[in-house]
């Protein structure tokens, strides 16, 4: 091949042309960026500039208003919320670990093992409202009213899913070596899976416990076909509870100026909390990172 | 431990006509060989020769694993373990394996040692105090840690968390400890550490060692098996295995030629 001087040195000409295609893709990039990023600030700034004015003490000790009546706060949604969310996570933590425990450690290849990691992979897409739907079918309509419990099992059927994947994830992301050397010691596999992969795996599952709840503190459409909602303040869980979700979504579209405020405080509130649990998970998860 | 009389060799671990299969792929042909009590038996050859796959048969750590089984005895002071009615749990509490990679667990540095006496012995917090400091002191690592127990385990340097995984091995007081190739992610000082303790910890246990390091086979083993593509070439005593190898194989590796 003859040498000429300009490729000896540097090709300028081929150096241009991926300056030009850099910019050209950086463009698009950060384009598709500040359009995704417009969009949330734009959510958040609507949500916190009409929100804020909603907040203040009456919507943590007052119950939603009745119609035509002015005033009221959202205590009886908040207590409800917490409530069902509660026993949802207390029935779906159990189940979810211990079920991701299986699929990770002991189900490997097993058919039982491959058929529930195909049905959880089902649940976890499943439209939220298919769910609601199913809890109506056994634990509302067999029972004849709405109620929290039922509320709870629907938002459990949401998160069981999302915490068996997350647990399952974690726990394959520990070194075999870790399980090895556990095993050489003599230690039985469910003493090896609980006291040592559970153990070094317990941030990322607990971030998954995070995200779940994270999920279902915004689930309304399960809600309305199974707790519904409650005017008063009440902590029967057999009977209707409020809830934010559904308040929002009826007051919302309510008529009432002081409703329409407190359903801005109310989608603030929920905001913020999934937001609160978002940062702990992610700090979690930092620290799960391996040195 | 029982007086033994010098002059009579005992075997600890004994290999007859030994096979290993991943699936199809046979990973050991026809090994026999004697592993005596009290003495360190250390296992070379290039990569993929089978030493440590030799060393996961002596602990049934294979069986975790589907598709991979052997055949033959391995008979550990006359009970065949690859038997299927050996309880595997019981047998690798006696014995013992250290791994390459530091394993330490996510815990403490007294509850990483507590761990496994915990599942085959009920020892009140005191003895279990006594038991944590006697096995840090057999590795060597008790004047590292001593004020530092409640730390996690994680905290040690690569030499220390080695160490940390040794005592845990010995802390249950096994009869055999393998070792494969516990110091090929260490510094030459931790190295050196590691190499005094096997000399020390042979007065108690049988130890196999897997070593890529032939000096570290000449300097801490009484006996030397030489592997290669999953058969055992060469066994005898290490001094005759460096200094007088009977086939050329073994001596182009040892002086390498090969490998």
């Amino acid at each position: 091949m003859a040498h000429d001087n300009s490729t000896n040195g540097m090709n300028n000409a081929l150096y241009k042309q991926r300056q030009r295609t850099n910019a050209i893709g950086l463009t698009l990039s950060m384009t598709a960026m500040v359009l995704g990023l417009a969009v949330l600030l734009w959510i958040l700034f609507v949500l916190f500039s009409n929100g804020f004015k909603a907040l203040d003490w009456n919507i943590f000790t007052q119950s939603t208003p009745a119609p035509g009546t002015e005033g009221g706060g959202l205590a009886n949604a908040i207590v409800g919320s917490l409530m069902m969310v509660g026993f949802a996570v207390l029935v779906s933590t159990p189940i979810g670990v211990l079920a991701g425990v299986y699929l990770a450690e002991y189900g490997d290849t097993s058919k039982t093992a491959e058929v529930t990691r195909f049905v959880t992979d089902i649940m976890l897409s499943a439209p939220s409202i298919v769910l609601g739907l199913f809890v109506y079918a056994i634990a509302v309509a067999t029972v004849g009213h709405f109620s929290g419990w039922a509320g709870s099992l629907a938002l459990s059927l949401i998160a069981v899913p999302v915490v068996v994947r997350t647990t399952e994830n974690m726990l394959r992301l520990v070194p075999g070596s870790l399980r090895e050397a556990a095993f050489a010691l003599g230690a039985p596999r469910w003493k090896v899976s609980t006291l040592v992969t559970l153990r070094a795996a317990r941030s990322g599952v607990l971030t998954g416990l995070l995200l779940a709840i994270a999920r279902i503190s915004g689930e309304t459409a399960p809600l309305l076909f199974t707790a519904l909602n409650n005017q008063f303040y009440s902590t029967d869980m057999s009977g209707p509870i409020a809830n934010l979700p559904v308040v929002i979504y009826q007051f919302a579209l309510s008529p009432y100026d002081n409703w329409i405020r407190l359903a801005w405080g109310g989608a603030l509130l929920i905001t913020l909390s999934v937001l609160v649990l978002n940062i702990v998970a992610r700090v979690f998860l930092r620290e799960k990172t391996p040195v | 431990m029982t007086p033994i009389d010098p002059a009579i060799k005992i075997n600890a671990l004994e290999l007859r006509n030994l096979n290993f299969f991943y699936g199809k792929f046979q990973g050991l042909k026809d090994v026999n060989l004697d592993i005596e009590e009290r003495k360190v038996t250390a296992f070379i050859g290039p990569s993929g020769c089978g030493k440590s796959t030799l060393l996961r048969t002596l602990n049934r750590m294979y069986s975790l694993y589907p598709g991979q089984r052997a055949e033959g005895a391995v008979n550990f002071y006359g009970q065949n373990i690859l038997d299927a009615k050996q309880d595997i749990n019981l047998l690798r509490a006696r014995i013992g394996m250290v791994f390459q990679k530091p394993t330490p667990f996510p815990m403490s540095i007294y509850d990483n040692i507590a761990f496994g006496v915990k599942l085959y012995e009920n020892l009140s917090s005191a003895e279990m105090d006594d038991r944590v400091e006697w096995a840090l002191s057999k590795a060597a690592l008790w004047n590292e840690v001593k004020d530092k127990l409640k730390q996690s385990g994680l905290s040690l340097s690569g030499g220390q968390q080695q160490r940390l995984c040794i005592a845990r091995s010995v802390a249950v007081k096994p009869s055999v400890l393998l070792l494969d190739e516990p110091t090929s992610a260490l510094d030459p000082i931790s190295t050196g550490k590691v190499e005094e303790l096997v000399h020390e910890l042979k007065q108690d246990y049988t130890i196999a060692i897997v070593t890529h390091n032939m000096q570290q086979a000449a300097r801490c083993s009484d006996y030397t098996a030489y592997m290669y593509l999953g058969e055992m070439i060469e066994f005898g005593a290490t001094e005759q295995i460096f200094f007088k190898p009977t086939k050329t194989a073994t001596e182009d590796y040892i002086t390498g030629r090969f490998g």
